[in-house]
């Protein structure tokens, strides 16, 4: 049934909300911390286990891939009720601050990159 | 006319699939004819989806895109909250766990790393512009962080309005900023694999610039870079206010 695929997707996502608020309420932080990733995690974990299967093959998995694929389109939407006209509204040291911050990140991407493979190499 | 408004404003959600979807189509036969497939389908998707989202805004003043015209509401529900995270979840179906073991420790150093590396370049952007005092340079820097952080910085340690909404600008400019560049930068920054991806996450953070910017760039790696990014915001949340007030404090 591809229900039960979309069932347990929405499972993982309540209980890592849940998790999430828990979270930024234990820390004092008003926001949801990291509820989404906790969810990604269980979903991980189910689609990895035995346990699952009747969760995961056949009917039930093709649920969950259809809002995988749904991803795209989605992301295009959201793209499209970005509040653009604000983002350029707020003048140049907006602009600025928002470059500089992306541009001095990309650049790390490859330096903290090497961290990992060399953890990894570590470990094996 | 009255007729086609009603319907499409009963049905708003199913009118948002049919028009996002004539919006891909467009945009993959744009790729493939224009850019010879250089550029993927889905960037211009995206791109086609911003330039709407500036008109939109400039056109009804609102803050939501094209979600603001009535007969458009539904991109609004479509790209809204819920279901970019019920999509994004479903994305890490199919993931391998040796992977996620691989890049953990470098995606938890990513988060701390892009958090301070964005507060830090926030913050001296507006000391350059003039800025001093400590609040209003940590709610700038917070809004480098992401849109969120900012907002929730400033009123946490009492920034003004205009401040705030300088944040919530400088960290809209950062998200657009990532979801365009990510795929034109992605082949000198190493950006193809699982590891790099979960690094890239971390350090970018905004959940959905990564999200844009790693679908546009290869769809296999948007679930390992927006595992990191979510927890960004809420490390953010948490240094803003805190530990990096405290430090803008002591210096200014």
């Amino acid at each position: 049934m591809i229900v039960y695929g979309v069932a347990l997707l929405s499972g993982c996502l309540i209980l890592g909300m849940i998790i999430g608020e828990a979270l930024g309420a234990a820390l004092n932080v008003d926001a949801n911390v990291g509820g989404v990733g906790i969810a990604m995690i269980f979903l991980v974990l189910a689609s990895n286990s035995e346990k699952f299967r009747s969760l995961t093959q056949d009917a039930a998995g093709s649920g969950i891939k259809f809002w995988s694929a749904m991803y795209i389109p989605i992301v295009v939407a959201m793209a499209a009720r970005q509040d653009v006209a604000g983002a350029t509204e707020g003048g140049l040291l907006a602009i600025v601050a928002g470059v500089a911050a992306v541009t001095v990140s990309f650049a790390l991407v490859p330096i903290l990159s090497k961290i990992g493979k060399k953890s990894a190499t570590e470990e094996n | 006319m009255d007729i086609i408004e009603t319907v499409f404003v009963r049905n708003n959600l199913v009118v948002a699939f049919a028009v996002v979807g004539v919006t891909i189509w467009i945009s993959y036969l744009l790729a493939d004819k224009l850019t010879a497939g250089r550029i993927h389908g889905s960037a211009i998707a995206i791109a086609l989806g911003l330039i709407a989202a500036y008109f939109g805004g400039v056109a009804t003043g609102g803050r939501t895109g094209v979600a603001d015209f009535a007969l458009l509401g539904g991109i609004g529900l479509m790209g809204g909250g819920m279901m970019r995270d019920f999509a994004i979840v479903a994305t890490a179906f199919g993931v391998q766990l040796s992977e996620l073991r691989k890049a953990g420790l470098a995606g938890i150093i990513s988060i701390f790393a892009g958090v301070i590396v964005s507060f830090v370049v926030g913050a001296a952007v507006a000391i350059l512009f003039g800025y001093t005092d400590a609040a209003a340079i940590t709610t700038i820097g917070s809004g480098a962080v992401t849109y969120i952080v900012g907002p929730v910085t400033g009123e946490a340690i009492g920034a003004s309005d205009t401040v705030i909404t300088l944040s919530v600008a400088a960290g809209l400019v950062k998200s657009i900023l990532v979801m365009i560049g990510t795929p034109l930068v992605a082949k000198y920054i190493g950006l193809n694999n699982p590891q790099s991806a979960m690094v890239f996450g971390g350090l970018m953070g905004t959940t959905s610039g990564v999200a844009a910017g790693l679908a546009a760039t290869d769809p296999k790696l948007v679930p390992y870079g927006a595992m990191t990014a979510t927890f960004y915001t809420g490390v953010g949340c948490l240094l803003g206010p805190s530990v990096l007030f405290f430090l803008v404090s002591a210096i200014y």
